[in-house]
């Protein structure tokens, strides 16, 4: 009898290993970050068209629900550099081997997670 | 015999590295916008203002919004070409993708020169 097989592929049942995991949330986060750049040129725009935009900006962000917006973004993008710089290590062949696979793997995350949770304590 | 050779379009090799080099760039980029956010006395208009009229501060971003429009591009099409199966709608939506990338792109200029 031959060994019976996984019968399925659900992403929702299949355990995700920890590098796939920070690996879909790259892709994730690349594609969120380009959905809503806007946001980021909009608020570039604001705050050197004059004085009173500035100001307006300023107080603007400090709503708490753009407060939010602005940590989603900067997870967003904290993720994705600290995922990236993962991806270009194992380019240039640095921590193939499973257990460095792994804690590189983790370390990403948490740096992202980390940094945009401390950003979120300062903020508030 | 069926001929089985595999022939791609050949970009592939071309973008990799691209998506590298642009993110290498954006990376310094990065810890330069930082270090010039931390050296900032204070974060009033002014400072800010006169921050954004720096040639070294507005060349360094065209260098960054360059490589950002061309990563995303790499990135996005190739999400698209993953989860998007029907040839005309992945077309519509690579036009999207190419428009709205352009947009960003002018935008940023409008903004670094257009006042």
């Amino acid at each position: 009898m031959p060994k019976a097989r996984p019968k399925h592929l659900n992403l929702f049942v299949i355990r995700q290993p920890i590098p796939a995991i920070v690996s879909i949330m790259h892709r994730a986060s690349g594609a969120f970050l380009f959905l809503f750049f806007w946001i980021i040129l909009w608020g570039l725009d604001r705050s050197v068209a004059s004085p009173e935009s500035f100001a307006q900006l300023k107080s603007a962000i400090g709503h708490p629900l753009a407060k939010l917006l602005m940590l989603v973004l900067l997870w967003a993008y904290l993720h994705h550099t600290f995922a990236g710089i993962r991806h270009l290590a194992l380019d240039l062949q640095i921590g193939t081997d499973l257990p460095k696979v792994r804690a590189m793997s983790y370390a990403a995350l948490l740096l992202g997670l980390g940094i945009t949770i401390a950003v979120g304590v300062a903020l508030w | 015999m069926v001929n089985r050779d595999v022939v791609g379009a050949h970009y592939g090799l071309r973008d990799w590295l691209a998506q590298r080099v642009t993110a290498v760039v954006m990376l310094v980029y990065t810890l330069f916008f930082l270090a010039v956010l931390v050296s900032l006395p204070t974060l009033d208009y002014d400072n800010w203002q006169a921050l954004w009229r720096m040639q070294i501060m507005r060349y360094a971003t065209v260098f960054f919004i360059l490589s950002l429009l061309y990563h995303a591009w790499v990135g996005v099409r190739n999400i698209l070409m993953d989860y998007v199966k029907d040839l005309g709608v992945r077309l519509v939506l690579y036009v999207l993708v190419i428009l709205t990338l352009i947009g960003y792109g002018v935008w940023t200029l409008q903004i670094l020169w257009g006042r």
